[in-house]
Parts: structure tokens; sequence; C-alpha cells
């Protein structure tokens, strides 16, 4: 069994772990980093929940291993409310009433942090395109998709 | 459920990559952005002893402009290429197909020489490489070999690529003036695999014809090429009778796999009609390029 040590940027803090080899980074945030905002669902890349942030472009850290993500700088949810108050994204969400179970959540925060980062102006269709690889099995997505556009007019008046 | 235990090695060379390959054969899988491989991991579906990592490989990404070749680095993911000026330049069918391929987050980490080496006959990117006669090349300790796509794709996930090389660069012609591209298909949900793609490109000289490329996706254990369509467009003026024969000929070329997706009848049906909106969409992109470049020389 290979081990390594691995140094990764998460958050802003630096964290280094020993790990396996097969370890992905979904594993290694929730379980060696104790961060279980990131959501494990279908661990094979479908389902988009345990989507986050690695050097400014939203991945899926289930079909990503923690020996990859070595020198990176990698963003979890909980990086976007570091002193226990909701960034805006998740304050328009939440006005929004954008979800109801919560367990995709994670997922759909970081993949629209990620793109409303990089499209600033993005309009409904592109935010639906956006959004296309994470499901949800409660809402239907329309108030997700309330909730980010919310967001984006919201940035656009700041 | 949790990936299988394995070995893990990150070479910094293509030689110290071709070397690994060497000594574990098929023993060791390559892995480039991981879209594909780790799944099949997840699956138990892959159980390798050994994971080459080349994505710490130097040299192995990037994009250049060589004759008339734009040589793609096999580990150039595929955002990259997609955000390339010089891709929807060149390579107008190259830019056409990659949107489609997944999600946002899986272009972000996979790799152009990642698919290819894959080889799902549902992927968009072997059906580009087929239709365009791209050229693989691939890397052994011993020796360096470029082959064509034609003889690249073997069977279903299954290339070439010997288990001692690895792949190294991708080249894709450069399209010539008067050309148009468009990659249409039919998928359950945007960003699925494609129950029936299509690359489709036409070049215009004059109005009148002079190349064509058409490939599938999904309709066989490889993607697969419509020569007959291509003979019959060739030296025609694009016209909608002439798409709706090319239509037929393609179509009757194939003997599609049924699933729970489609029927083989239905997934012929299919790949009609995309012929059909695919050589209007080349067709009209086609002719907006001549006059762009018109437009620009005046």
């Amino acid at each position: 069994m290979t081990m390594a040590d691995v140094t990764v940027t998460v958050n802003g803090e630096t964290r280094t772990r020993s790990v396996e080899a097969r370890r992905t980074l979904a594993d290694f945030l929730r379980d060696d980093l104790d961060l279980t905002g990131t959501h494990v669902g279908c661990e094979h890349g479908v389902c988009g929940a345990c989507t986050v942030i690695v050097d400014g472009r939203a991945v899926r850290s289930c079909l990503m291993l923690a020996v990859q993500a070595a020198g990176r700088e990698v963003t979890t949810v909980e990086g976007l409310a570091p002193d226990g108050a909701l960034g805006p994204l998740q304050q328009a969400m939440a006005d929004s009433h954008s979800f109801q179970c919560g367990f995709c959540t994670p997922g759909f925060v970081m993949q629209a942090t990620a793109f409303l980062g990089a499209h600033p102006d993005a309009g409904e269709r592109e935010i639906r395109e956006a959004l296309s690889g994470n499901i949800c099995r409660c809402t239907g997505y329309q108030s997700i998709i309330d909730g980010v556009l919310l967001a984006a007019r919201r940035g656009r008046q700041a | 459920m949790k990936l299988p235990s394995v070995e893990y090695e990150a070479p910094g060379t293509v030689a110290e990559a071709a070397g690994l390959l060497a000594e574990h054969q098929d023993e060791a899988s390559v892995l480039a952005g991981g879209q594909s491989l780790i799944p099949l991991l997840a699956l138990r579906l892959a159980r390798p002893a050994l994971l080459i990592d080349v994505n710490g490989v130097a040299g192995l990404s990037g994009m250049s402009r060589v004759n008339g070749w734009l040589a793609v680095g096999a580990t150039t993911r595929e955002y990259q290429a997609e955000e390339s000026d010089e891709v929807a330049r060149s390579v107008p069918l190259l830019a056409a197909a990659l949107p489609l391929i997944g999600h946002e987050a899986i272009r972000n980490r996979g790799t152009i020489g990642g698919s290819l080496a894959h080889a799902d006959p549902a992927a968009e990117l072997p059906a580009v490489a087929l239709a365009l006669d791209a050229e693989l090349v691939v890397r052994s300790t011993s020796e360096t070999r470029a082959v064509t796509a034609a003889d690249w794709f073997q069977g279903y996930l299954a290339t070439a690529r010997r288990p001692d090389e690895i792949l190294t660069e991708v080249r894709f012609p450069v399209a010539p003036p008067g050309t148009g591209a468009a990659f249409h298909e039919v998928a359950r949900r945007h960003g699925d695999f494609a129950i029936v793609g299509l690359a489709a490109q036409l070049t215009l000289k004059d109005d009148v014809i002079s190349d064509a490329r058409l490939a599938f996706s999904g309709v066989a254990d490889v993607p697969a090429r419509a020569r007959d369509a291509e003979d019959l467009l060739k030296g025609q003026r694009p016209s909608q009778e002439l798409f709706e024969e090319a239509a037929r000929l393609a179509a009757a070329s194939l003997d599609p796999p049924a699933d729970l997706h489609g029927s083989s009848e239905y997934r012929k049906r299919v790949a009609a009609a995309l012929v059909r909106r695919g050589l209007r969409a080349a067709a009209d992109n086609a002719k907006q390029n001549a006059q762009e470049n018109a437009e620009e020389r005046q």
C-alpha cells in the first residue's frame, strides 16, 4: 500500500496528511480533515454533490485523488462562510428557498460559486447549463435557479 | 464505492512514464483527467496494480500550430481547448464538440488525450478525431509512432496503443478556408452520453462542396465514418435534396446496437435526422466563415 504525505491549502489553511493513493479528494476532505460539508452521493462522478473548487475551477472531488490535490488550493462550502455568516450566494439561495433536504446543496453552491465568479452577468439559460451536471431529487430545480439568479442580480447591483 | 487499493507513480517526464509502462505493461493504467478511469475504479470495472499519473509530465499539455496541423498535448484539458481561440479558428469541428462533453466540472479535469485513449464509442472526441483523420502520437521507450484515427479505434474501449506506449499528442488537420462544422447529438439529458452523435464538416469552394466529413458516435463499438454519404456530397452544390439523400445513405450504412435508450431502428432514424441537421448547420457555418473572410480581406 502506497502512503504519501499530501499538503493542500484548504479554505486558506495549509493542511498535511498521510494518505493512501486511492483516497479521493472527497474522502480526504471529509474523513482526514473533518470537513463534512462536502457531500458524497454517487461516488462515481454522476451526481455533482461532491463538487468543490480547485485552483478556481469547479471539479468533482470524488473523481480526483487526494494526492493530485497536493500543492493546490481547494475551496469547500465551509470556506464560503468562514465566520459563520452566509455568503451572498448562500443568502440569496436561502431567501429563494432553493433547497429542501440539503443533500445536493454544497455541490450546487460550489458549482454556482465558480460559475458566477467567472460569469457575473450570466442569465437563466447559462445558469441552467452551468448547473446541469448537478442532480437534485427534491426541488425540480426552479427554486435553485431562482436563487442563483437572485445572487447574480444582487451582485450586479452591489 | 471506494477505489480499490492501488500503487501510484507520478512521473515527471515522458521517458519516465514510458519506462514505467515498459515495466508494468497492462498491469498499469495511465491516469490523466480521471473522469472515466476513476469511475471505472470505483465500480471495480478496472483493477490495475499501478496508476501512472501523467498530469505532472512535462511538455504533455498545450497546443501549437505545426505546418498544417494543430498539435494538442495529450493532457491538455478539455476546458483549455474549449476556451482556445486557436482551436476555434483552426479546428472548428473540435470547437463545436467540446461544449457537449459531460458538464463543466468534467471538462475542467478531463483531457483530450484521455478521452481518445479511453475510446468510448459514445463520446464526442473519438468521432471528431475519426472525421478529421487526426493522428495520435504514441511513445514507448524504444519508438515514437503516429497512428491515424481510422487505425486507432479497434473496438469498445480498445485502441491501437500497445501496453508499453503512452499517448503524447493528438494532431488535428487545420481546416481549409471555406470550412464549416457542426456537432449535433440526441441525448436524454444534456451532458449525458448521446444516443447518437454526429460530427459534420463541409468545405465549400465557389459554393461547391470540395470536402465532406461525417462521423457518428453511439452507433457501433467504435466511432463510424459515413464514407458513402461523404462521396455523394463531394463536387455537389449544397441543397436540401442532396442532404436528404446523404442522410438516407449514411443511415443505411449503419447497423447500430439496441439498448434501453433506443432500438436499432430508432438509432438509424436519429442518425438520418442528425445528418440532415448537421449538414445544414455545417453549410451555413461554412458560408458565414467565407463571408467573414471576404469582409476581412476588404
